[in-house]
């Protein structure tokens, strides 16, 4: 096998979707991770050193380079997948077949991911570009323990103290979740795992998994929007 | 269950030949036995225009005991009719009641064209199949029947895949037109049986590649095809595929 047939054949591009899924799956618990540090009722200090670290420490940096490379490739190949499968019926049915045998949800991988596209570009603009490029009023300077760092903690209560961004944040954590509790089992099984022991615990671990990842996510404008932290 | 007769109204898909442009044509059929099997249904319908002096509804079936894979009917929604793991030729009619409109479809997909009616060209399958699915035998004196061990389990999961009769339901449910229910089934019932050894790299990389020549889509894991099957081939068997092509493939030299 060449290594174009990765992108080229229908198994290969499959593959590709699962092992950067995968990889995103990975870093979500990262992301929620360093996020919780909000919910540590100490006016956001754990989070900004957490934060601090993830932006200040070479390898995470590198790493980031990764994470956008993965996000695209999933992107970019998720969509030409889409549309190489629709084109695979040229004529389609006059009674669709609709839910009978599949989820809706594992249809609408496309869709779900479409809206979670729009939710990053809104949330690049409302953290990662001023934090990296182009500052905001609202990212102040903070000196914890004799560091400067942004105050990241106060652009997030800023951020989330209006009512729309909060419900935005929170229809994308729901889309987040249905992508995910396909996706989850689906990426195992594109990778090959064909035994039903695990593909049963995979199931389970991975609806746990989409609800736990995304609640943690929804709750966070909704905490700070209710005063909670 | 108690034998009843009904009228029903039918909406098939009529297309003189591949190249036309097809369209639905409403039939009201009457006096139709709860016992008779959907394809029966049609055999009547057809004596029927046959006498009225109009072209008869030209659709595929050869054994009518489900296991030659021939009967190909998209009927209201669901590759052979509402029954789990059923082919049409025996779909009977007491799934239906009095007054019911059944709407019959073609297979649909760019690598099942229609070449008249509800009969589609499989041929696709055809050589998927000659890609990959066999196994090479040399001539001479036949093998002991026992000579070869295989573990049990092996020999049940490649029974359960062999099971497959090649009707491309799968294609027809899968909302990506993909094949990969059946190529995995054949790669499957061969990659889990000794004899299936030698060429087992060459037949998944071979059958995929020939899979995507003929114009099927990818494998997204809905599930659609496993919930359709006459045969009930699990989705277990595509997973098992994605292995058996990266295996093949990472391991190749070039």
């Amino acid at each position: 096998m060449k290594w174009s047939e990765m992108f080229t054949s229908s198994v290969g591009k499959k593959w590709v979707m699962a092992l950067t899924g995968l990889f995103l799956i990975i870093f979500l618990i990262v992301h929620a991770g360093i996020n919780a540090c909000i919910w540590a009722n100490d006016g956001g200090t754990m989070f900004n050193k957490a934060a601090h670290f993830m932006g200040s420490t070479v390898l995470i940096r590198i790493a980031e380079i990764g994470l956008f490379l993965g996000i695209f490739l999933h992107i970019i190949q998720g969509y030409m997948l889409e549309l190489q499968n629709r084109s695979k019926r040229k004529q389609g049915y006059a009674v669709p077949m609709g839910n009978k045998g599949s989820k809706w949800y594992s249809r609408s991988m496309a869709l779900l991911g479409t809206i979670l596209l729009m939710f990053f570009i809104l949330h690049w603009w409302h953290f990662w570009v001023p934090a990296r490029f182009i500052g905001h009023e609202e990212l102040t300077e903070i000196n914890i323990n004799g560091v400067h760092m942004h105050n990241m903690y106060n652009l997030m209560q800023f951020t989330f103290s209006e009512l729309w961004v909060v419900l935005v944040y929170v229809f994308a954590c729901f889309s987040l979740c249905w992508h995910l509790v396909h996706g989850f089992q689906s990426a195992f099984r594109t990778v090959g795992v064909s035994n039903s022991k695990y593909l049963t615990l995979i199931k389970n671990v991975g609806i746990g998994y989409s609800v736990i990842i995304s609640l943690a996510f929804a709750m966070m404008p909704v905490s700070m929007y209710l005063g909670w932290v | 269950m108690e034998h009843y007769s009904m009228n029903l109204t039918l909406k098939v898909w009529r297309q003189k030949n591949k190249d036309s442009k097809g369209a639905f044509e409403t039939y009201p059929v009457k006096n139709i036995s709860s016992e008779m099997s959907f394809l029966e249904m049609i055999d009547v319908l057809n004596e029927e225009l046959i006498r009225e002096g109009k072209d008869p509804i030209a659709f595929d079936h050869d054994c009518r005991e489900g296991i030659c894979g021939m009967c190909s009917m998209y009927i209201n929604g669901r590759p052979h009719g509402p029954w789990q793991q059923n082919t049409t030729c025996q779909l009977h009619m007491r799934a239906y009641k009095d007054g019911d409109t059944i709407v019959i479809e073609p297979w649909r997909a760019n690598a099942f064209p229609v070449l008249k009616d509800l009969v589609v060209d499989r041929s696709s399958f055809d050589r998927i199949i000659q890609a990959g699915g066999y196994i090479s035998v040399n001539t001479g004196s036949a093998v002991d029947a026992n000579a070869v061990p295989v573990e049990k389990d092996n020999a049940d999961a490649a029974f359960a895949a062999a099971a497959c009769i090649g009707c491309g339901a799968c294609v027809a449910a899968c909302k990506n037109s993909s094949a990969l229910l059946f190529v995995s089934a054949k790669v499957s019932h061969l990659a889990l049986l000794p004899q299936g050894g030698p060429e087992r790299k060459s037949r998944a990389m071979n059958m995929v590649a020939q899979m995507d020549k003929e114009g099927f889509g990818s494998c997204t894991n809905t599930g659609a095809c496993e919930a359709v099957c006459p045969k009930g081939i699990s989705i277990e068997n595509i997973a098992r595929l994605n292995r058996e092509y990266m295996m093949a493939g990472a391991g190749s030299d070039k």
